[in-house]
Formats: C-alpha cells, sequence, structure tokens
C-alpha cells in the first residue's frame, strides 16, 4: 500500500491520520463535523460482514460510514 | 393536514404557572430518552410537531422540594447545522423560531462521557446561544468501562462554572443531584465562544442584513440564527418559508463563493477549542483492552457466526410471532364471538342488532386480534433497541439494503411487516434519513403479512386438486407469494429512490453503541405507548370504515332470507355487478368483486365475505368452501375457480393495500392523507395489472 491512500483501502484495527477531506459538501461537512477532520488520527475497528460499511475510531467515538463516503477522504498512514 | 386530535397536537398551554420548562438536548445515542423516562415517570404526553413527523414529547417532574417543572424531550441531533426535519426542529425550538413552543428557560444538554469530544460539538453550538444550561454527563458506566477519566471541575471552569452532573441514567444514578441542580434559581449562561474567522464574522454581518429584510430572523440581535439557517442543508428546509428560501440560497451562494469551505472553516475551529477543553478535562488510556461490548461483537459481526446469530434471533422471533401468539388470538377471537352472541341475546331482532354484531363487534374483532402479534412485534423491537443489537443488524444489513437506495435501518421494518405492517411502519421512526423513512413506510405494506395467509390457504386449497395438500407444494405457492411481495418491496423502493423524491444533504452515519442490559420498563412503556397509539388511531377509522362497510352489504334490503340472495341484493352486491367488466379480464366474477370490496379494510374479511356470498358455514374449517368453490361454475358450465383465477387472486393480495389498519398509521407516520393515499393507489394499480398478467398470460399458455 502506498503512503498515501484512502479510508476506506485502511486494514482492519490500522491507525492513520486523514490527510484531506472534500470541502464545501454538505455530506463531507457531516462527517467533519462528526471529527473527521484533517490531521485527525483515526482507527478502522471493522468492516460490516459484507464489506460495507466500515466502522472507525475518531476522537475516542465509534461511528460507522459507507465506503462511498470512505473512499474521498484521503489517509497518511502512520 | 396537519392533525387536530389531543394526542398529536399538544401545543403546550401559555399557562407559565406550570412551572419552569426545561429542554432534554443531545446527539441520538446520547441516552437522552432514558433520562426524560427517569425524570417524568409515566407524565408524558406524546406526539408530533404540527406539520412534520418529528416526534413532541412533554412530560412533568417534580423536583427535590417537589416544585413542579416541565421537561421537553428535543429530537436527537449532531449539530445545528440541519440535516434533517428532526435537526431543523431542535434548531427552531432553540432559537425561539417555533410559535407552538415557549421559549426554553433552561437546557440540559445530555452527553455521552464516553464520547465525549464528540458530543461537545453539539453541546458548545448551544452553549453560544445564551440559555442557562446543565450539563448531564450520562453513561458515566461505559467511561468506566474504557478507563476514562474526566475531571468535572475543568469542564465546568471551561464553560464558565456551568453545572456539570455525571449521571448513569439507566440505573437512576445522579438523578437527585441533576434535580438539585434544576431547583436552583441561578445557572449562569455559559461565555464560552468559538471566536469566528473575522472575515466569515464580516461575510455573515452582510447575511444578516439582507435575511433581516426578507422577515426570516426571529431574534435580530444574534450573529447565529442567520449562521444556522445558512448552514441548513436539510433537503425539505422544514421551519423555513418558501418564499425566504430564495433570499437564504442568495446569501449561501455569496458566502460560498466569497469563502470556499467556510462551513468547514467553522467547524475546524470549533473542534480546535474542544479540544484544547478535553486535553484538561478527559485522560484517556494509553492501552485501549477489549471491552464486554467488543467481545460480543467479535461474534454478533463476525462474517458466519454473525449470520447464524441473527437467523437464530430472527428465527425464534417469527416462531413466537406465529406459534405464542396462536393462543391469545384464538382467545380474543372467542370473546368477540361471545360478545356478539350475548348482544345477539340481549337485544330484539332489528338492524340495530346486527349492525352492532355483525358491523361494529367483528369489525372491531378483525382488527384486535392482531394485537398479540403486534404487541410481541413491538416487544421484540424495543428490545433489540436497547440492548443495541438493533445497530448491528443495520451495520450488516446496510449493503444489501443500499442496492436499493434503502439503509440498513430499513431492514427490521420490512422484516416485521411479514407478520404486521402496523409495527413495522411504526418502527420506521429508528430511521433517521426522511427520504429512507418514507421509501420504507410505502413499500412495506408489500411484505407478506400474516393476515394475507388465510386468503393463500383458501386459494391453495381450491388449487391444488387432492383433498390433502402436500406440503411441498403449500410451502412453494407460499414462498412463491412471499418472493413476488419481498420482490416488489425491493423494487417500488428502488424506483422510488430514483424518480420520487429529493435527494439529501446527509451521509449515512450508523453508530454501533456498546450492548446493555435492556431495561424492562421502559421497553414494556414503549410498548404500551405504541400499542395505545394503533388502538386509538386504527380503532377510530376501522369501526368507521366497518359500519359504512356493514351499511354496503346489508341495505337496500331484499324480502329473500337467504342471506347470500340478499348481499347480491346489496350495494356491495350491485358495486360488484357494476365492477364486473373491469375484473372480468382478471378472471372475476360479480361474487368475487364483493369479496375484494368488503376486504378492503381487511384482507382476512375476503374468507367470511366469500362464505356468506356462498351460504357456507364458516366454522368448520375451509373444506366446505372450498369444495362449494370447486363446485362453482359459469353460466358455461365451465369452472369459475380455475387455477389462473386462483393465482390471479393471490397475485391481487400480494401487491393490493387492504388494509386499513396500515393506512391509518401511515395517515399518523406521514403526517396527512397524501402518501397513504398515494400508497393506495400505487398498490391497487400494480395489484390489478399483476392479476391481470397472470389471468392472461395463462389463457395464452393454454390454461382453463
Amino acid at each position: 500500500m502506498s503512503s498515501s491512500s484512502c479510508l476506506s483501502d485502511l486494514e482492519q484495527g490500522a491507525f492513520a491520520v486523514i490527510g484531506s477531506i472534500p470541502s464545501g459538501d454538505a455530506s463531507m461537512t457531516r462527517l467533519r463535523e462528526l471529527g473527521l477532520l484533517p490531521n485527525t488520527r483515526i482507527q478502522l475497528i471493522r468492516r460490516a460482514p459484507l464489506g460495507d460499511p466500515i466502522e472507525i475510531s475518531v476522537r475516542g467515538s465509534l461511528i460507522s460510514i459507507r465506503k462511498k463516503e470512505a473512499d474521498l477522504i484521503k489517509i497518511n498512514l502512520s | 393536514m396537519p392533525d387536530k386530535s389531543s394526542e398529536d397536537s399538544n401545543t403546550p398551554s401559555s399557562k407559565s404557572s406550570e412551572g419552569m420548562i426545561f429542554a432534554l438536548v443531545g446527539n441520538p445515542n446520547c441516552g437522552k430518552t432514558t433520562l426524560f423516562n427517569a425524570l417524568t415517570g409515566l407524565k408524558q404526553k406524546v406526539g408530533n410537531y404540527p406539520g412534520v413527523t418529528v416526534e413532541r414529547k412533554e412530560g412533568e417532574c417534580f423536583l427535590t422540594h417537589g416544585e413542579k417543572v416541565r421537561i421537553i424531550d428535543l429530537p436527537g441531533a449532531y449539530s445545528l447545522n440541519a440535516r434533517s426535519p428532526d435537526e431543523a426542529v431542535l434548531r427552531d425550538v432553540l432559537l425561539g423560531r417555533r410559535k407552538d413552543t415557549p421559549k426554553l428557560e433552561r437546557v440540559i444538554i445530555v452527553l455521552d462521557a464516553s464520547n465525549l469530544e464528540r458530543h461537545l460539538y453539539l453541546a458548545t453550538q448551544i452553549l453560544e446561544l445564551g440559555i442557562p444550561c446543565i450539563l448531564a454527563l450520562n453513561m458515566m458506566d461505559v467511561a468506566h468501562d474504557r478507563d476514562l477519566v474526566i475531571d468535572f471541575q475543568a469542564l465546568s471552569e471551561s464553560f464558565g462554572g456551568i453545572p456539570v452532573i455525571p449521571m448513569e441514567a439507566s440505573k437512576r444514578k445522579g438523578i437527585t443531584e441533576l434535580k438539585q441542580s434544576m431547583a436552583q434559581a441561578e445557572v449562569p449562561a455559559s461565555e464560552f465562544r468559538v471566536p469566528f474567522p473575522e472575515e466569515i464574522k464580516s461575510g455573515l454581518k452582510s447575511s444578516w442584513n439582507e435575511l433581516k429584510t426578507s422577515g426570516v430572523l426571529a431574534n435580530e440581535g444574534s450573529l447565529l440564527e442567520p449562521l444556522y439557517l445558512l448552514s441548513d442543508h436539510d433537503p425539505t428546509h422544514y421551519g423555513i418559508k418558501n418564499k425566504q428560501m430564495d433570499a437564504i440560497h442568495d446569501c449561501q451562494n455569496k458566502l460560498a463563493n466569497q469563502f470556499p469551505g467556510w462551513e468547514d472553516k467553522l467547524v475546524a475551529a470549533r473542534y480546535d477549542a474542544i479540544h484544547d477543553i478535553t486535553q484538561k478535562a478527559i485522560r484517556r488510556p494509553d492501552e485501549i483492552e477489549s471491552t464486554f461490548t467488543d467481545k460480543l461483537d467479535a461474534v454478533f459481526l463476525h462474517p458466519v457466526w454473525g449470520w447464524a446469530a441473527l437467523l437464530l434471533i430472527l428465527g425464534l422471533l417469527f416462531g413466537l410471532i406465529f406459534k405464542v401468539a396462536d393462543g391469545p388470538m384464538g382467545w380474543i377471537e372467542s370473546l368477540f364471538a361471545w360478545a356478539g352472541e350475548w348482544v345477539t341475546g340481549q337485544m330484539n331482532e332489528g338492524d340495530l342488532r346486527d349492525l352492532i354484531v355483525d358491523g361494529v363487534i367483528a369489525g372491531v374483532g378483525g382488527v384486535v386480534i392482531f394485537l398479540p402479534q403486534i404487541l410481541i412485534l413491538f416487544f421484540f423491537i424495543g428490545m433489540m433497541e436497547d440492548t443495541g443489537y438493533m445497530a448491528r443488524i443495520a451495520f450488516m444489513m446496510d449493503r444489501l439494503m443500499s442496492r436499493v437506495g434503502l439503509n440498513g435501518k430499513s431492514f427490521l421494518p420490512l422484516l416485521s411487516s411479514h407478520a404486521c405492517a402496523v409495527p413495522g411502519v411504526m418502527a420506521t421512526r429508528t430511521i433517521d434519513n426522511p427520504k429512507d423513512r418514507l421509501i420504507t413506510i410505502l413499500v412495506s405494506p408489500l411484505a407478506g403479512c400474516s393476515a394475507r395467509l388465510p386468503v393463500y390457504l383458501l386459494m391453495i386449497a381450491v388449487l391444488v386438486p387432492s383433498d390433502e395438500i402436500p406440503l411441498l407444494t403449500k410451502v412453494f405457492f407460499l414462498l412463491l407469494m412471499y418472493g413476488l411481495g419481498i420482490g416488489g418491496a425491493f423494487f417500488f423502493a428502488w424506483i422510488f429512490h430514483k424518480r420520487l423524491l429529493k435527494g439529501d444533504g446527509a451521509p449515512m452515519i450508523l453508530e454501533l453503541p456498546a450492548y446493555k442490559k435492556p431495561a424492562f420498563t421502559a421497553v414494556l412503556w414503549h410498548v404500551w405507548e405504541r400499542t395505545r397509539i394503533f388502538v386509538r388511531r386504527a380503532g377510530t377509522v376501522i369501526l368507521g370504515i366497518s359500519i359504512l362497510l356493514w351499511f354496503a352489504v346489508t341495505y337496500p334490503k331484499s324480502d329473500n332470507p337467504d342471506p347470500s340472495v340478499a348481499m347480491e341484493y346489496s350495494l356491495a352486491g350491485k358495486v360488484g355487478k357494476m365492477i364486473e367488466p373491469v375484473i372480468q379480464p382478471m378472471g372475476y366474477d360479480w361474487k368475487i368483486g364483493i369479496g375484494l370490496i368488503a376486504s378492503f379494510a381487511a384482507r382476512e374479511v375476503f374468507v367470511s365475505t366469500m362464505s356468506i356470498i356462498y351460504s357456507v358455514e364458516e366454522s368448520e374449517g375451509i373444506e366446505p368452501l372450498r369444495d362449494r368453490l370447486r363446485s362453482e361454475r359459469k353460466a358455461d358450465g365451465t369452472p369459475v375457480y380455475t387455477a389462473r383465477v386462483c393465482l390471479s387472486l393471490m397475485v391481487f393480495y400480494v401487491f393490493a393495500m387492504q388494509c386499513l389498519s396500515t393506512v391509518a398509521v401511515v395517515k399518523r407516520e406521514t403526517n396527512g392523507w397524501k402518501w397513504p393515499l398515494f400508497q393506495i393507489a400505487y398498490m391497487t394499480i400494480t395489484a390489478c395489472v399483476g392479476a391481470l398478467l397472470v389471468y392472461q398470460i395463462g389463457g395464452m399458455l393454454g390454461y382453463a
């Protein structure tokens, strides 16, 4: 895996830091409001049995989002 | 159409003597409802906010020295930047924009202590509004399990010394302390403010001018109202008038052009401020130990064991519905039969007696008989919600449901509808996305509910020539019909998703809360509340329609004592004959037409109506009726109930609405007649087309 990829590529249990997240888009602003901001450390907790959605840990809380959105979030592996 | 009944639009009285008004506010899953129940006990009123299906709950609470206060449970939200009608209602109540809710005097912000950083996002937005607030740190047990250490003093000081109460609402811990804090005469309003970046502030100021001119602002003294109106991404724009939307769009475009990503900058500024606070107030462990919830999820969300567990739990649920509900359903049936006989014995023969026995008692009995199933479903749904397993089902099913444009939370309502669409439709309240919720409501009645079974079983009995139907044949036809229903539900969900409704401004978000022991009293209260609403809503509609239908099959009266002749002579018989040319291409005669009309209120009524039409005693099981239907001949001597007529009828009942209880519940859940009428129309048209296709294609293939 390259050092820069998207959130949906993250391995189960792995940590990463958010590099960029699209700006000015209502859906993505909501994800920011849930704490998914650039430079935030996140962990992929698990994938659903069918592969989508994915559960992530961010700022001490757990949320599940769809791959469709996770594909747009760029990460740097730590 | 706004609902006028006391249950649905309980606009609060203006009497301020009823005590101070507190509002409970918080993120979804913060335990707000549990706290509301703990504070108010059973003294609460549940309804809708006028014009929108956002649940409105209000209750009374007595503080430590007996002072009575009013508590409003506001809808859960992640942010005041609304993405749904729920969040729009919260914003409007907090900003004093709603005329039906008085201005709030105190706000209790409920936070999940184990998720403090994210929950502080909404909390700090509310603190800035200048209303005196109390922070209730709920779920301290979960925070302890995760080895989080929270410095309440530091947290309180960060917000100018406002009260911070640690609690565990599900075990009633901290309730006394909260009530003491609520009884304080003076609670400081927090001075906490996240600074606006200077250029955005100037942009908001010019927007404020424009919005003020358009008259959309309720309070003109603050930049926060324009801010939250401009960051509204609720596709329905609930709470904002259409003509004012133009001014808002105008300002939104200007701001977006001048300061691209301005909303994202504000989010970042807020999280910076929150991070400073949590640095001081929370100590997180270096190593994260796996909790009880993690261990359970390793099984329940396992690629193999997860599915096995899901199948087992749902199998148990349906087993219970069909086995356990059987007994009480029999009792209810005998009770209504006894009541009918008793009235028959007490009253003189006449129309009034017939109206009470055949109209009122039989009609209401036909609905009440499904109560055991409905209760079991409500109970199970409540248990699954309360333990946290419901969210896991949504997590597992989301991928499948997203194929037709729905989300994982639609799965359980659709599944429940296979027993009865009433609890299914009512369970859609857990779907926070309004578009997904409406689509789920619209397609739920296509699931093969238990009222269809008697019709299917009768038709299969007529269809299969032998006296004993081989089990496999029976299962084959039933599966075929259930499969058609599921396929239809998914097909229409997909169509509605593509064509019918506006898109949405929120991504699908799921939270898997920590598992917990279910609170039985709360679940039973939930069951009671839902059942009461159903009986009251559906009961009144059903009663009215049952009486109307009774008139239709009774009047005008014929002199002939034979009930089948009397029915032919009645209004229903005349309508049946009138629609015969329309239903003939589907293979039906006017007698079947009467059955279709009479069963408009409830599908299973088809069977009893056919028994009356053919003068067969229904109490002896379906065999006499089956034999009578098989021997029914047309004028030319060929049988009426051929295989393709039976199949055509079954297909009709797969798709047709034919259930007034569901219509009544959909009307309540969508706040008006628009969607239930649309639902009746699309389902009936599909049913007719489906039945027509079966009959005509069957004919082309050479079947009799």
